[in-house]
């Protein structure tokens, strides 16, 4: 178990793809434990699912191989909850509401506000008391 | 003592020693007061948050043939165009036209008065759409035209009330959540909102109006403006603790300033979720050293000021005059306060943060003699109280 990592993504479906059982398939074929935050899959429509994935590096990277050659596009970097620095005044009004301390004060003397991507599981709370639409959800 | 021309005298010359209401803590505490008073000619302080009695007055110009406006949408905000032909007064809380509000509650609130003017001073694009009834000198009765803030005669921001001197804290002790201007409630007393800068605050810096009067020079959004009035509800007749320090709302400042000259980043729309639009402005206000007793006064640090806890889920609209409790600002900021032997999360609508950076510029402004100081031309009253309203029927 201990070479097993956990890792967060954010999956894009273009239309057509949304059909199949793609889960099934990482769990059955490539030994990957999921963890889904957050899924829109409609068919006939284009779909998100943001997840995290817990398995050897190998069928992992085996994996996103995979998905990738089913025109599914597998971003690590940008997840379904975007916060724009630009448009945050730091308040911290976000903060009380923030359940896993994704969005967090680390100095209470200066007061800046963090957030840290990969400990977001997209409840989405954020966006709603956030005065300044400084966090947005893609889809 | 020193007289304020005096420090104006040592700014000139770049010799004014400048430190913000923050670091003005440590320095007398290393320093001593007597040492201290006679080095700081100047301590700047500021706060950053939602301040609702806040608008601009706009003038357009003249139309060809003209129009004396009266109705007027900016982005299908209204703004009151009750004065002259084509001046209008835009108000920072005036929802957007077709807004449900609360009709689907909770509202969103997307935008309002507060966003027109942020997108003003960012130099972009705003619709005005005006009608009139038509005069024989006033003959035109519909306008549709696009504007920026570059085309306008004057763009002067008014605000009949900023800078409350200090807030009480908003709880709800009600079993369902309730969204109020500060902030999102959980039930159950779960969280609190609170809005101050606390020892960056400055009518917490100089608590009985010494050098903050009519007439005093005001770091405004990055504009140079000043205090036109008292606030309205300036009421400083109140419970006061350390250094005279009050633990509620207390005095108020009007604000005015040439918004063509402000930034961005310090003049932003807000939406508050279930409640309504508003509009975040950020002040700074340097502090002259006159002598001893006006350094006391800006040491004044987050743990002595004390602030009310107020249950806006039924206390606060129906006027009780209840509070739950007291808390300083030192626990507000560590994100956690105690009520009643229970832990309550704290979130701000004020950022600490963003005031931190008011004070350091403004500091850095006066240190390269930018900004002078000013005295008052009068007072602002030291005692007098709120009223409740009058209702007759």
């Amino acid at each position: 178990m201990s070479d097993r990592i956990t890792k967060k993504i954010m999956l894009f479906f273009p239309e057509c793809e949304t059909e199949s059982p793609i889960v099934y398939h990482l769990v059955k074929d490539y030994d990957l434990m999921i963890n889904i935050f957050r899924a829109k899959v409609t068919p006939e429509e284009e779909g998100y699912l943001v997840l995290d994935i817990t398995g050897s590096q190998e069928n992992i990277g085996k994996a996103e191989k995979w998905l990738q050659s089913l025109g599914i596009a597998v971003n690590e970097t940008d997840k379904g909850v975007k916060w724009n620095q630009s448009r945050c005044v730091q308040c911290g009004s976000c903060v009380p509401h923030c359940p896993t301390g994704a969005l967090s004060i680390p100095d209470r003397l200066t007061m800046e506000i963090r957030f840290a991507s990969d400990e977001c599981i997209e409840c989405l709370s954020c966006i709603k008391v956030c005065p300044y639409e400084a966090v947005a959800s893609m889809f | 003592m020193k007289t304020v021309a005096e420090i104006n005298e040592k700014i000139s010359s770049g010799k004014a020693v400048v430190l913000t209401a923050e670091e003005v803590i440590d320095y007398v505490d290393r320093k001593g007061l007597e040492k201290a008073a006679r080095e700081v000619d100047v301590v700047t302080t500021a706060t950053f948050g939602p301040m609702c009695s806040s608008g601009c007055f706009l003038n357009f110009g003249h139309s060809k043939p003209k129009i004396r406006i009266t109705e007027a949408w900016l982005d299908d905000v209204s703004a009151y165009s009750g004065i002259a032909a084509v001046d209008l007064y835009l108000g920072a809380t005036q929802l957007r036209h077709n807004d449900p509000a609360n009709l689907d509650y909770p509202g969103d609130f997307r935008f309002g008065g507060g966003h027109v003017m942020e997108k003003l001073v960012a130099g972009e694009e705003v619709q005005l759409f005006a009608l009139s009834y038509g005069t024989d000198d006033y003959p035109r009765r519909e306008l549709r035209t696009r504007f920026t803030i570059d085309d306008l005669n004057q763009a002067i921001m008014v605000n009949p009330r900023n800078c409350y001197q200090n807030y009480n804290v908003a709880i709800n002790a009600s079993d369902k959540p309730i969204y109020t201007y500060l902030g999102y409630l959980k039930p159950h007393m779960k969280n609190c909102g609170y809005s101050s800068a606390g020892q960056l605050s400055p009518l917490l810096n100089d608590p009985h109006y010494r050098t903050i009067g009519v007439g005093t020079k005001v770091w405004l959004a990055g504009a140079q403006g000043h205090v036109y009035a008292e606030g309205t509800q300036h009421s400083p007749t109140c419970e006061r603790g350390v250094l005279g320090v009050p633990s509620e709302g207390a005095g108020t400042l009007a604000l005015t300033g040439d918004m063509k000259k402000m930034n961005r980043e310090f003049v932003r729309g807000v939406s508050l979720k279930g409640y309504g639009v508003s509009l975040s402005l950020g002040v700074g206000i340097p502090i002259p050293i006159l002598d001893e007793a006006m350094l006391k006064q800006t040491t004044i640090r987050d743990r002595d000021i004390k602030a009310q806890v107020i249950d806006y889920s039924a206390d606060y609209p129906e006027r009780t005059g209840k509070i739950v409790g007291t808390v300083n600002y030192e626990e507000l900021k560590s994100g956690t306060i105690e009520l009643n032997g229970q832990k309550v999360e704290a979130g701000s609508l004020s950022s600490y943060a963003g005031a931190r950076k008011i004070a350091a510029i403004l500091q850095e402004e006066v240190r390269s003699g930018k900004f002078l100081l000013s005295e008052p031309i009068a007072p602002l009253p030291i005692e007098q109280s709120m009223k409740p309203m009058k209702e007759i029927g």
